[in-house]
């Protein structure tokens, strides 16, 4: 493992807040509340987490979509936002992103060449001869037939399409890719070619990943490392054989015994009546109390830091009583 | 499923502006509107080519012929002069008002719209604000009080005419603009390094076209009459240049002596009009897809029955309730026949689970809501085979028996919990409803049956919850109400399509340990529609795998993960990354899925099917039975050995 | 509830605020020296001076907007010259009238309208439905001060049933019947327009609302159709239709000002129209305030009927 690509210190997203004409307060959604972790290069690291947890307003932060109210990300020592405010080219050219929805996330009436010139010309200057060999590269990277660059969106699958997002997040050459739950509309036949494209671009240009999804086993497929949200929070982090194989966040247990898998009956789920807390008022302590079956009063009264596990220092996890390596 | 999935073809873009054209001369009365309007501007510009008397020149010897006399075909006004040549360039003017006053709003309207929309915030606030205050004026009112500052007059007339139109522009265009810019291709040009400026006009603006020339020929014709409208108050052109409102206000005059002076110009107005709006239906027609005859129809009660081919054998199953058989369901759209199902049998015992598993388009949801004849139509139409719910073949029953059987024999549940429950009505009359339809019962004891059934589902405070709306619950607790819903009436075969699908996997558990529990305790079969392995090994006892419309292969849950038949199947599961299994390298299947409205003949998976031969394309497959319970429609069928590879 | 139409009112505020400021300024826009186009061109040179000290007009605009608007909280709208009386007096007289022909129409094409749209998607592609696209392309096409005209010719001068103009009869009448026989011709003209765009707006959010997910369940849960239409569907289609309804309020008041001039309807619509060619500005100034915050409270008791429809709004 090299040294750390991205640095996300103690981001957090206040959505709403302020106060209104008269001075009383906003409602204000806190959807991410201090995450701190760091991306390798050459890396994949998996975001997993359920929906409301976060997951994409991380994502947006990272590429200078969102501007984080609090904490810093920073990108080879610089500052992102700062980046982003300074028009979000230069963090272009470092850091692409790939849509969940394949579809709306290309112009219905553009052809795909205007889709794929646009970063060639805006970011890097390229001219038409040029512009004209990195298509043909493109198009044979992501495993499409150059005459598609003549069709619009609208007359391709949505595995084709998600390819056209790829090609689109490689066209400025980046180090560094979010992939946004970028397989979850997609088919399962369908969803294992795009798996494989990106498995095998990763290898080919030296990229780093970071991959977002709500589906664990994909995820597993994917990733070094994972990362697991709740709340806005980070549950546990660590290698991702680890974190799959020893959990030891009561929640990531929950969500590894609840994924379906063929030839498995779930084992014992929990029972109803739990629900994600409050956003607009979130509770104090550990977010997860209410429904965990470890909850004790010390998880009300204070909040989980997020702590090494004795046995594998690069596993970390946010729990005052956190499974050991027996269960 | 739709007709953009379906369709295969590629259409350029030059054609289908041709095609656009072809559709607006398709749709006769816009076609008759073009007709008109497009001569009576050929005859209006013509104006001062044409043999016309001067339409000024007073004759006072001549006044108020009556029309079709001598040199006057359509008579003369009170002061003499003709009508015709008046009727003329009166036309002239008014066009030319109702025009640029279009022209005019659409630019300024369409501007503000945009930048409000795509600047959001505080930009889109004031600038919104402004075109409210703008829009709390009624209408008219707000063009008087201009032309009452600036003075009578034609130009005063227009520009009144355009301003208070600028906030219908802006409004509409500013919705469009809103929704686009929150689109992830925006997002994605920024990420390409485009400048707002650029994204604005470049990206935003080209998808919002269509909908300000929508919004500009639905508002011409309103334009014109509103002109019209102000000249004859008096306070648009002035004499001795006519418009037709003017025309008409002059004419009103002598209306009960010679009524033809006002007529005239007045079915003038009506026809453009008329003509115009005819023409901008027709335009708004072929833009606006959604729009298009052909989509929005509106479902009728029930799937339309058109059975051509029975099956041979009509004696139900011993233990199945519901024993659906050679099913065919086809969608008609545009002249094309897509064959969504074709030809599926599926049975459900008692107490059972029966899942239905298949790629997107592969005709599992249309197959299940063939049943009960939930199935839209139009288009859709079942054209074969039965369905036998406890040996009635449902799709020859009268339409007052399905009204009875639905949510009393069989209920469903649907996908999306938010948006098959009403949003208007709360949880508990919904469910009272449902409990009502079948049940005669007063309120309060329906009311209690309802709260009973909300414990059932585990809801917790149950009595508090039934006056809760949908969209105040969670989308766990919202599938539950539906869960409850479909419980209320004791059904015997529930038929649930994707009821996981849109679940965060946590509460998916949950909803599939409830089903799993309600189904052993009640007895009830569940006809249950899935894509996902994992869910189907959590609740079904025995899985059907469908193909492009057809049940490739079916048989017991375990059976079917550990040893499938069908390469579809064995290629499909491969596909399908394993906890655990973080290693396993994926197998893809090559290709696409064929499309239903030209399926190839033989198998429909041989093109991508790695054991197919000749043999294969040739002709209709069958289902073979390999061992008990256990059918596949391949010739050439996995082993046990050969799946294992 | 309570609580929400309180808030709705106070919101309302700044609007009829804005509504004075848009006027104030149309007005500030005149040409030449204000006085005189106020009182026209007769002004002796006193009522012009007077009248520039009363309007402030040495002041800064902002300033004399301030007071001006304080006038207009003290109920002085001004003097109209042509008639020599309060603005506001005549003012709310004619409104009165106004209100009338305006709030018949409305009921009308309210009622009209949902009935033609709802029958027309339910029958669609039908010969109902054909009827009914027809009729309201018609009626949207047809200037409603032609149609007025000729109904006149045809019911009061051909077939004599009806009275042509006014409001009362000239001798005896003054009762009910006698206004609602005046009534009949005007405000079908004014309704006529409102109607075809409800009718069109009632049939297109029907066909919408039928193919929402909610329809299909319940129709699965065996619900005659006809309460999934008259209860399922109705209810969310008026959610989008009601917000018309109060657009069209504006439509039908705007209207008025052609139908009360050729149905010599004594409202405000034709009192407008006459002070605009008499360039009584006092008069149009505050004929269009008062119609305007009518207006805009009609706006708001539709945005309130909407919240209790739709609780996701509230």
């Amino acid at each position: 493992m090299s040294e750390a690509l991205l640095k996300i210190e103690e981001a957090e997203r206040i959505f709403g807040g302020g106060r209104s004409l008269f001075g009383r307060p906003l409602p204000a959604v806190h959807a991410v509340r201090g995450v701190s972790i760091q991306v390798h290069k050459g890396e994949t690291l998996g975001i997993v987490g359920e929906s409301g947890c976060g997951k994409s307003t991380l994502a947006r932060m990272l590429v200078g979509l969102d501007q984080p109210t609090g904490g810093v990300i920073t990108y080879n020592g610089e500052d992102i936002s700062a980046l982003a405010r300074a028009g979000g080219k230069q963090l272009a050219r470092k850091i692409q992103y790939v849509f969940q929805d394949p579809l709306a996330s290309l112009n219905p009436r553009k052809t795909i060449r205007a889709i794929l010139e646009a970063p060639l010309v805006h970011l890097l200057g390229m001219d038409r001869a040029a512009r004209e060999a990195r298509l043909e590269e493109l198009m044979q990277a992501v495993n499409l037939a150059p005459e598609f660059l003549e069709r619009y969106p609208h007359e391709f699958s949505g595995g084709q399409a998600q390819r056209i997002g790829i090609a689109r997040a490689l066209a400025a050459d980046p180090e560094l890719i979010v992939l946004d739950e970028p397989v979850s509309a997609l088919d399962v036949s369908v969803q294992a070619q795009v798996l494989n494209i990106l498995d095998d671009l990763k290898q080919r240009f030296n990229l780093t990943y970071l991959f977002i999804s709500h589906d664990l086993s994909v995820v597993e497929s994917v990733s070094d490392r994972v990362a697991v949200l709740y709340f806005g929070k980070l549950a546990e982090v660590g290698p991702a054989r680890s974190v799959f194989s020893t959990p030891r966040h009561p929640y990531t247990h929950l969500l590894l015994e609840s994924a379906p898998a063929p030839g498995r009956k779930p084992t014992a789920v929990e029972d109803s009546e739990t629900e994600l807390p409050d956003p607009y008022n979130p509770p104090p302590g550990c977010a997860f109390h209410a429904r965990c079956p470890r909850g004790s009063d010390l998880c009300v009264q204070s909040e989980p830091l997020l702590e090494p596990s004795s046995i594998d220092g690069d596993h970390f996890a946010a729990c005052h009583h956190p499974h050991g390596r027996a269960s | 499923m739709t007709a953009a999935a379906l369709s295969s073809g590629s259409k350029r873009p030059a054609s289908s502006r041709q095609s656009n054209l072809r559709l607006l001369m398709n749709n006769r009365l816009a076609a008759g509107g073009l007709v008109i309007i497009a001569a009576v501007i050929l005859i209006a510009l013509a104006a001062p080519l044409l043999p016309l008397a001067d339409p000024d020149v007073t004759d006072p010897a001549n006044r108020l012929l009556p029309a079709f006399s001598e040199g006057y075909l359509l008579g003369t006004d009170e002061l003499g002069r003709d009508l015709l040549s008046r009727l003329i360039w009166g036309t002239r003017v008014s066009l030319a008002v109702g025009l640029s006053a279009t022209v005019i709003a659409a630019f300024f309207g369409s501007l503000i719209g945009l930048v409000a929309g795509y600047a959001g915030g505080r930009t889109d606030a004031i600038l919104m604000r402004g075109i409210d205050m703008v829009m709390a004026f009624p209408y008219i009112l707000l063009a008087l009080a201009i032309v009452a500052v600036l003075g009578p007059g034609l130009l005063n007339a227009l520009y009144a005419i355009a301003v208070v139109n600028i906030p219908f522009f802006a409004r509409n265009i500013r919705g469009m603009a809103l929704g686009l810019s929150r689109r992830e291709f925006v997002d994605a040009a920024r990420l390409s390094g485009m400048s707002h400026v650029r994204i604005l006009f470049g990206e935003v603006l080209p998808n919002v076209l269509p909908v300000i020339i929508i919004t500009m020929s639905t508002t011409i014709g309103w334009m014109i009459l509103e002109t019209a409208g102000l000249s004859f108050l008096g306070l648009g052109a002035q004499p001795p240049q006519a418009d037709l409102g003017s025309m008409l206000g002059q004419g009103r005059k002598v209306l009960f002596t010679n009524p033809h002076v006002s007529i005239i110009p007045g079915v003038m107005i009506f026809v453009l009009v008329m003509s115009i709006n005819l023409l901008g239906d027709g335009v708004r027609d072929v833009l606006d897809p959604r729009l298009k005859s052909g989509s929005l129809t509106r479902p009728v009660a029930r799937t339309a029955v058109e059975r051509a081919v029975m099956p041979d054998e009509l004696a139900p199953h011993d233990d199945a309730i519901l024993d659906v058989r050679g099913l065919k369901t086809e969608f008609r759209i545009g002249g094309e026949v897509y064959k969504a199902v074709g030809g599926v049998d599926l049975r459900v015992g008692r107490g059972e689970c029966l899942g239905v598993v298949g790629e997107s388009g592969s005709g599992k949801s249309v197959s299940a809501m063939s049943i009960m004849g939930l199935a839209p139509t139009p288009p859709g139409r079942i054209v074969g085979g039965v369905a036998l719910l406890d040996g009635e073949d449902l799709f020859a029953a009268s339409d007052e028996r399905i009204r009875m059987l639905r949510g009393l024999a069989v209920s469903h549940v649907f996908q999306d919990p938010l948006s098959t429950l009403h949003p208007l009505f709360t949880v508990g009359n919904q469910l009272v409803e449902a409990i009502q339809a079948h049940n005669r019962m007063t309120g309060t004891e329906a009311r209690k049956k309802a709260e009973a059934l909300l414990r059932m589902v585990r809801i917790p405070n149950p009595a508090e919850r039934l006056n809760a709306y949908p969209h105040e619950l969670s989308g766990g607790m919202r599938q539950r109400v539906c869960i409850a819903m479909a419980l209320a009436n004791d059904a015997e075969v529930i038929i649930a399509d994707e009821p996981t699908t849109a679940l965060d996997v946590t509460v998916q558990a949950q909803i599939l340990s409830l089903l799993d529990r309600l189904r052993k305790e009640n007895e009830t079969g569940i006809l249950f529609i899935t894509h996902d392995f994992g869910v189907v090994s959590a609740i079904c006892d025995r899985v059907a795998v469908m193909y492009a419309g057809k049940v490739v292969e079916t048989g017991a849950t375990e059976e079917i993960l550990s040893q499938p038949a069908h390469p579809y199947t064995a290629k499909l599961i491969e596909c399908v990354p394993v906890l655990g299994e973080p290693e396993r390298r994926l197998g893809a299947i090559s290709g696409r899925p064929p499309v239903v409205n030209r399926l190839p003949e033989g198998c429909a998976f041989a093109p991508r099917c790695h054991k197919a031969t000749e043999e294969c394309r040739k002709t209709e497959i069958g289902m073979t039975t390999i061992s008990d319970g256990r059918a596949v429609r391949c010739i050439h069928p996995l082993t046990a050995k050969a799946a294992a590879v | 509830m309570a609580s929400y139409i309180a808030k709705r009112l106070l919101a309302a505020i700044p609007v009829l605020l804005g509504l004075t400021v848009i006027v104030f300024f149309i007005m500030a826009m005149i040409p030449g020296d204000p006085a005189t186009a106020i009182l026209g061109t007769y002004a002796t040179p006193e009522n012009v001076e007077k009248l520039n000290r009363d309007l402030g007009l040495d002041k800064p605009l902002v300033q004399q907007y301030f007071i001006w608007l304080g006038n207009l909280l003290h109920g002085d709208f001004g003097r109209s010259f042509a008639l020599n009386r309060p603005v506001l007096d005549e003012v709310l007289e004619r409104f009165s009238a106004t209100l009338i022909l305006a709030g018949t129409a409305l009921v009308l094409c309210s009622v009209l309208g949902l009935l033609a749209g709802v029958v027309s998607a339910v029958r669609q592609f039908g010969w109902t439905d054909r009827i009914v696209t027809l009729v309201v392309l018609v009626g949207i096409s047809t200037p409603s001060f032609f149609l007025g005209l000729l109904l006149i010719l045809v019911f009061a001068v051909k077939l004599q049933w009806l009275p042509a103009s006014g409001m009362w009869a000239i001798y005896g009448g003054g009762d009910l019947p006698d206004l609602l026989r005046h009534l009949i011709l005007p405000a079908s003209t004014l309704a006529v327009v409102a109607t075809g765009v409800i009718a069109r707006l009632t049939r297109t959010a029907m066909l919408e609302v039928l193919r929402q997910d909610f329809i299909r369940t319940a129709r699965a849960k065996g619900l005659p159709e006809r309460k999934v239409i008259m209860k399922h569907a109705f209810k969310a289609a008026l959610v989008s239709v009601i917000p018309v309804i109060g657009i069209q309020a504006g439509f039908v008041l705007g209207g008025a000002v052609y139908i009360e001039t050729v149905f010599q309807w004594p409202g405000i619509g034709s009192m407008l129209v006459k002070a605009i060619s008499t360039r009584d500005l006092l008069l149009v100034q505050g004929g269009v305030l008062v119609v305007a915050a009518a207006y805009v409270l009609f706006n708001l008791a539709a945005d309130v009927v909407q919240t209790m429809i739709d609780p996701r709004l509230r």
